[in-house]
Order: C-alpha cells, then structure tokens, then sequence
C-alpha cells in the first residue's frame, strides 16, 4: 500500500512538477504539499487523471501557525477515489493577506468548506463565488479558530428584557478559563530544609 | 401561509398598483424553529408561486466551537465532545476519534474491544437509522413508524446504559479500547433483541414501502445522480442511493469489520424513496453483523495492556503504587501523542465521518477537523430543492440525515 501511494505521489509530481514541493507518505497516507498558486491545475488534474480520479471532495480545513512567518497557515484538502480506493491530502501555506485560489470550479463541494476556513481561519479564497461568514454569528467580527483568539471569545449575548431584544456585550467570566501547563517540568523548593546540609 | 412558523418576507406587488399582472417572487423564511427543520436549520427560499427558485441554508446556529474547545483538553476529554456532535450516533463518532488517536499512538486495539466496537457501532447505526426514518415519515405525514421506532431505540439506548452507564453520551469508545467490558448477560440480550426487530423492521415497511401517500411524496424527489454526489462531496446512503456501492466499512475496512459478512444495499433512482429503502437494507445488515460480532467475539482484555495510555484496574490500584501514579497522571496530564497528523475516516451512518488530527507532541490536540457528512448534504440542498415544491423541501431535508449538532460542530 506504501509503495503504491509512493509511486502514486512521484507519479503526480512528475505530471506536474510546477505545482508540487514535494510528496511523501507519512503513517500510510499521501501527503502533497503544493505551490497556492497552482492548487487548481493540480486539483483538475488529480480529478480527471485516470491514474488518480480524486473526484470525491471530502475535506477543506485550515491550520494556525502563528508562530510561522510569513505565511502562517496551512490549507488542507483531503480527497478520495472511489475507484482507486486511495486517498491523498494536500497541503498548502497562507497568510492573512495572501488569497488562495478556490477550487469550487472543480468541485463544487468546496464552497462551504472554503467558507467555513475563512469564517474560522480569516484564509481568502480566490474565485468563491458566494465567500460570506457561514458558521458564526451574523455581523461577527474576527477569526475564532485562530489560536490568538481567546476561547473564551471577546463578547457574550443575552435578552435585555428592557430594551426586548439580544444584546450583546464584553464576555464576563465569574472566573477565568485556567489552563494548566503540563509541559513545564516540577519546579521544586528552592529553600533548603533544615537537615538536609547533613544528606549531601 | 397558515403555518406560523413560515412567514413571509417580501409580499408580492402592492394592491394599489393598475391591474397588470405582475410576478414577483416570494422570499422566505423556514425555520430556524420548526420542526420539519430537524434542528436550527434557517433556510432562506426563494419562491415562485409555491416552486423553488434558490434555497439558501443558513447555518451555525448551533456551533459551539467543539475543534477550538478540543484543543484545549486532553485527548480523553475530547471523546465525550464527539458524543455530541451527531448526538443521534454517538458512539460511531467516537470510533473515529479513538481510531484516530490510536494511529498516532501506533497501537491497536485488542480483538475482543474491536469486536465490542463494531457490535455498538452498528447498535448506534440502528439507532441513527430508525430515527431518521421514522421523523422523515412523519415530515411526509405518517405519524405511527415515529411512534413505533421509539420504542425500539428506547431498547437500543438501554444497551448504551448497560454499557457504558449512560444513554446517550457514553464516552464508551476510548483511544486504545472501550471502557469496561461487556457485562454479563448483555450479548444474550442483545442477541434477543436481534431475533425481534425484524419483525419491527416489517412493520416499519408495512406502513410506508408501498403506502401511496408516502411514495408520493418520496418518488422522484429530489434526485442526485452519481456525478452529483461525487461533485458534492455526497457519502453514506446518500451516496449509495445513487447506486455507488462504496462503503468504508467494506473498501477500508476498520477494527473487526473485515471479519464481518454483510452487504451494501445500493439504490437506483437516488431520490428520496431510494434513501429509504437503502436505509432499511442497511439495518439489516447490521442485525447480521451485530449476530456475527457477538458469536465471533474472542475473550481477553478490553484495553490496551499499556499504562501509559490505558488506566490500570481498579483492583491494581488499591494494592500498587505505580498503578495509583498512573491513574493520577492519566486522569490529570493525560498521554502525549507524539508529532504526527492523520486524517481517519469511518463510515458512520450517515456518511463518511473524518477527524483530520494534528498533534505537536503535547497532552492536546493541536488541531483537531471534524469532517461531518451531513455538512456536504447540506450544502447540495440548494440544488436538490430547485424546481420543487415548498412541502418537497421538508422531504428532501428528511431524506438527507440532517443533524445540526455535526453540521454546526
């Protein structure tokens, strides 16, 4: 299986070797990653090749980096075919300001997920005909799945029974979000007890 | 426009106007409270007379951020999120995850919890499916399956509690196995109940297989062609009513699922009777795969022999020291799950089910996608409901599977 999805992966990009960095396969799965600006030369090419007839659309996410510069996400596009039995998952980079091209010209599905990685994400997407926020509030403002965005959110609704409608207002927490840190190891006492000169 | 949940937006041209005959369209709202709407879908229609023009699905309404929330608990707090994703399958979802995590772990479960896996599995896909057809009958106006099916699932959801102590959000299936074994007497039951829901299942296709009113309403709508569905991402019976016979459980098969002999019913027309009818097959096969499961199950542990992922037995406990470390650790820090990133499917029973995981070598998710099936159902609405009726909107959405706790996450 290995060795297929390898072969698979060196076949695509010798095919089109403008738009593929590089292929690899990592716990049994093929990993592409590719050039943003080519990412719909090699869609319409991994749908309509009959080596790769990826032309099930199953997965668009995005992936926060912030620490990266200066493209600080990932965009990943996860595909199947059916007749093959195979799957594949691109990868590309983007930033704030830089739009990716969309591939709802190849399949259609892509356009709620293209919306949702924008909604989520803040990644542009070049060419979505319909690019509205789809899964947060109507009139929402910023990224949520950004990992500078607190979980706990900047604002919170409720029903103001005087003015009779939601309202919306800064989040107030009757106690912070903790967050515990497991990665740093115990510190111990820096104080010496008394008695312990005598162990050393 | 009796139904007061329906309301109109735009009226059509004012009264004062000369008598020309002018047509305008209608928009309007369906939703987002209203039972036909399974869920907080808010649907934006635009109508011709009482024909579909564009239907524009609003949703969101209940997203409650379950990816953002998950990368801030440890990978065993994240399982009981997945519970309540698709809160009609629950346990299905958390196969995904387990199954997922355990690929980054490198560790397989032991046969004996495969083979609970795949048993409970397809109790929740018996479970999803009577729920889905019995309310999409009663959107098409038969009320009695509803009844019926309810109290079959009621039975399902008893096995849940036996399980796992809970009906419906079980948290059963965990990264390296389930939670306890089976207990006893459990398997007999269940095989009792095996013997008596085909009779159910005739009832069920008594009142609605050849019920005029019911084809009716059901035959030729909405129909998705097998281009359509590839074009849209479409998977599960939706697909398969297409006449595609894919099913993860059979192409890639997972857990015990390879032991299992079952079929994959496939459709003709891809309409909404074809959902149907592929939708009964399917719990069917289950049946015959839950039988298989409970003869075929090997004995031995339930969980990984592995402390560092697995808590150690009660018993152990109380008498070692490194066993109570464990648990402590377990319980707090959780197990780190080295760098990787995998995107595991399953065929849950409305579709294909994904979790696309990235770890960074922490106690936590780094990022942890949801592909929901119903999602991509969703989005096909828009051109499934074009040219029909307003009333075959409420079918379409019932033949679709929609839940909003997976399209919304």
């Amino acid at each position: 299986m290995t060795a297929a999805l390898e072969r698979l992966g060196g076949y695509v990009a010798a095919a089109v070797p403008e738009a593929v960095i590089r292929h690899s396969v990592v716990k049994g799965e093929l990993v592409l990653d590719v050039r943003r600006e080519a990412i719909e030369s090699v869609c319409r090419f991994l749908r309509d090749d009959p080596e790769c007839l990826f032309k099930l659309f199953v997965d668009l996410c995005g992936v926060d980096w912030p620490q990266r510069t200066p493209e600080r996400f990932d965009v990943v596009y996860n595909l199947l075919s059916l007749k093959h039995n195979r799957r594949i998952r691109l990868k590309l980079t983007a930033s704030e300001t830089t739009p990716v091209p969309s591939v709802t010209g190849v399949w259609s599905a892509a356009g709620w997920w293209e919306r949702e990685t924008w909604d989520l994400f803040g990644v542009m997407f070049d060419g979505n005909p319909d690019l509205r926020r789809i899964l947060t509030d109507y009139g929402f403002e910023g990224h949520p799945f950004r990992k500078d965005f607190p979980l706990t959110g900047y604002v919170e609704v409720r029903y103001d029974e005087e003015q009779k409608r939601v309202v919306y207002e800064p989040v107030k927490l009757k106690q912070e979000f903790r967050s515990f840190d497991f990665l740093s190891p115990w510190e111990g006492m820096d104080r010496v007890l008394p008695g312990d000169e005598k162990a050393s | 426009m009796s139904d007061p949940n329906v309301q109109v937006i735009g009226e059509a041209a004012a009264a004062s106007e000369p008598p020309v005959e002018k047509i305008k369209n209608f928009t309007m709202n369906f939703g987002p409270q209203h039972p036909a709407a399974h869920g907080v879908l808010r649907l934006v229609l635009e109508m011709d007379g009482e024909v579909v023009e564009r239907a524009d699905p609003h949703i969101g309404l209940l997203h409650r951020g379950t990816e953002k929330l998950i990368e801030y608990k440890t990978y065993l707090q994240a399982v009981p999120y997945f519970d309540r994703l698709d809160y009609v399958s629950p346990m299905c979802q958390e196969h995904t995850f387990a199954l997922a995590v355990e690929k980054l772990l490198g560790i397989t479960a032991p046969p004996r919890a495969q083979y609970i896996r795949v048993l409970f599995a397809e109790i929740t896909r018996i479970l999803n499916h009577i729920l889905n057809i019995t309310t999409f009958a009663l959107d098409c106006g038969a009320l009695t399956p509803f009844l019926w099916g309810f109290e079959e699932r009621e039975k399902l959801m008893e096995f849940y509690e036996r399980v796992s102590g809970a009906r419906l959000h079980s948290a059963y299936f965990r990264p390296g196995g389930v939670h306890q074994d089976l207990p006893a007497g459990l398997a007999e039951d269940i095989l009792g109940f095996c013997d008596g829901f085909p009779q159910v299942i005739d009832d069920l296709e008594e009142i609605l297989t050849e019920n005029r009113i019911f084809k009716q309403r059901t035959v030729d709508i909405g129909v998705v062609t097998r281009e359509q569905a590839e074009n849209w991402g479409f998977t599960g019976p939706v697909l398969r009513a297409a006449g595609v016979p894919w099913d993860l459980r059979k192409a890639q098969p997972y857990d015990a699922y390879a032991d299992m002999d079952f079929d994959i019913p496939v459709g003709k027309n891809g309409d909404c009777y074809d959902r149907y009818l592929v939708r009964i097959e399917e719990m069917k096969q289950s049946l015959r795969i839950m039988r298989q499961a409970i003869e075929k199950m090997p004995t031995g542990p339930v969980v990984v022999d592995d402390r560092k992922v697995a808590p150690p037995p009660r018993r152990e406990m109380k008498r070692s020291m490194e066993a109570l470390i464990h648990h402590f650790k377990l319980y707090t820090e959780g197990y780190h799950v080295p760098a990787g990133e995998t995107y595991t499917a399953t065929e849950a029973p409305k579709g294909e089910f994904g979790v696309y995981l990235v770890a960074d070598g922490s106690n936590r998710p780094y990022r942890c996608k949801i592909r929901a099936p119903g999602f991509a159902f969703l989005q096909g609405l828009d051109f499934l409901s074009r040219g029909h009726m307003l009333a075959d909107v409420v079918a379409i959405i019932g033949s679709l599977d929609i839940v909003f706790g997976e399209i919304d996450r």
